[in-house]
């Protein structure tokens, strides 16, 4: 129990750092850019595929038990509201924990087990800084934009089923998706993103940073990664949902 | 610390431990400006901890080291980023950035540490490249090279600042006689040409006699030495008359 507080104390102390690093000069645009380019191209494929497929099987369980209801014409509605306010945002953090939370964490281990991040310190650059926050901060900005591609992604996959079982127009499905989607579905819940993006970019690369195992190290850093910080966006995920509505009651749905 | 502090490094009885185990026992050293010290062991006996005591990459748990006038155990980051930027390190394994080309490995110091011009930058990388052999593999990342190639490439992003300290471990381990001699030379032609103070942990007391002005010996923690090459087989002690025995 107590070594289970310190790990926590460890990783509160580590993200604490990220924030108090992130904001204090010189900060590391070069490395933070080259980050977003690299935490997006690696992610955005693989986003987009899911949300395609997610769109098109949600819309194949739901659309008999819509129609039998007599609300066939909410399918796109129920579609939009489901991906913009909770999958969308959850299913995109959980893939990029996977994807981009494994790879930060095996390969700043690697750095610790080969020495590069001793040799950045000995060329005075801070390792922390140039290794660590610009790979937070890039998960922080990415994963919002993921969302909303994941979100839209899930819409055209929806769309493509419909299309299939009822002809639906494109202008229509579309029409009826928005009609009743508040901005207050849309903004909050993406934005929680950022919050996911924190915990999979602190997480994995606490333990990347903290490894002493060298070689076998590299491995357990990038499955603790994947574990820890999954379970940690869902449940960042159940407090940050009860936040939004407290702070947006119209987005309860 | 007086202002008369002289040598370029100095150990004052430091200790190291590593959990129970002690790894350094009331080690002290100094090592002159212009000057190679190389430190000769078996393997275990903390070599590489000694060096990296000197550029702070570990901290003494007693005792002081200095460099210059400055006990970098001390030091806030800024201060110690000031002194780093007196030393370079040649890392056992190299330790290059393997994301980056030998270019990006050299460069990346060149353009965080200097206010160089980028022409200035190329001509820098282009001379130190050329010093050690590599400038026709600027562009290979290090996955390509080999082992000899990785330590020449790692040197030369250890000198690419121009240091008044090199800090080396095992510059010629896993690498054939001819391929040791040639980084040998290397080092040689820094010392005498830049007069750059060198510390070489090594195995090799061949090339540590080429390279070195005197050397101590490390034995289960304690430092013997540091002796002139000449005093090496007649010394006192047997562990070092075994390791140059050996040779």
């Amino acid at each position: 129990m107590k070594r289970l507080f310190e790990f926590v104390g460890e990783v509160a102390l580590f993200g604490f750092r990220v924030i108090v690093d992130a904001f204090r000069p010189p900060i590391e645009f070069g490395q933070i850019w080259s980050q977003i380019y690299d935490v997006g191209s690696r992610s955005l494929p693989l986003v987009a595929a899911s949300g395609l497929a997610l769109g098109v099987v949600m819309t194949l369980h739901t659309h008999n038990t819509l129609v039998a209801f007599g609300a066939g014409a909410r399918i796109p509605e129920v579609q939009s509201v489901a991906f913009f306010v909770e999958i969308g945002p959850l299913v995109a953090a959980l893939l990029v924990a996977g994807r981009v939370g494994a790879g930060i964490g095996a390969v700043i281990a690697n750095m610790r087990a080969t020495e590069q991040i001793d040799a950045v310190e000995a060329l005075s650059i801070d390792s922390f800084k140039f290794l660590v926050v610009p790979r937070v901060v890039a998960c922080v900005l990415v994963l919002p934009l993921l969302t909303t591609f994941m979100d839209f992604s899930g819409l055209l996959g929806g769309y493509f089923s419909e299309y299939a079982v009822s002809h639906m127009s494109v202008r229509l499905y579309v029409t009826r998706a928005f009609t009743n989607l508040d901005w207050a579905n849309f903004v909050p819940p993406t934005l929680k993103t950022a919050v996911f993006g924190f915990i999979i970019g602190t997480v994995s690369s606490f333990f990347g940073y903290t490894t002493n195992e060298g070689a076998e190290g590299v491995g357990r850093a990038a499955t603790n990664s994947v574990v820890l910080a999954s379970l940690l966006v869902i449940l960042a995920d159940i407090i940050l949902v009860r936040c939004i509505f407290l702070v947006f009651p119209e987005s309860a749905i | 610390m007086s202002d008369e502090r002289r040598a370029a490094i100095a150990l004052e009885h430091v200790s190291k431990f590593f959990g129970t185990r002690q790894v350094l026992r009331d080690v002290s050293l100094e090592v002159e400006r212009g000057e190679a010290v190389c430190i000769l062991g078996r393997s275990g006996t903390g070599k590489s901890v000694t060096l990296k005591l000197m550029i702070s990459l570990l901290k003494p748990d007693t005792g002081h080291v200095w460099i210059g006038d400055e006990d970098i155990a001390q030091l806030n980051a800024e201060g110690l980023s000031r002194v780093r930027r007196k030393m370079g390190f040649l890392f056992q394994s190299a330790a290059l950035f393997d994301s980056l080309t030998l270019h990006g490995n050299l460069a990346l110091p060149l353009h965080r540490l200097t206010h160089k011009s980028k022409a200035e930058i190329e001509e820098t990388i282009e001379r130190v490249l050329g010093e050690v052999g590599l400038a026709g593999d600027k562009n290979k990342m290090p996955v390509e090279l080999s082992g000899g190639m990785k330590k020449r490439a790692g040197l030369a992003r250890a000198m690419v600042l121009d240091p008044e300290i090199l800090l080396i471990d095992e510059p010629s381990s896993g690498l054939d006689a001819i391929t040791a001699e040639e980084i040998d030379d290397l080092l040689l032609r820094q010392k005498i040409l830049q007069k750059t103070t060198m510390v070489i942990v090594t195995h090799d007391v061949r090339g540590a006699r080429r390279v070195g002005d005197r050397f101590a010996v490390l034995d289960q923690g304690n430092l013997i030495g540091p002796c002139r090459p000449a005093e090496l087989e007649h010394h006192e002690s047997e562990i070092v008359r075994k390791l140059v025995a050996e040779h």
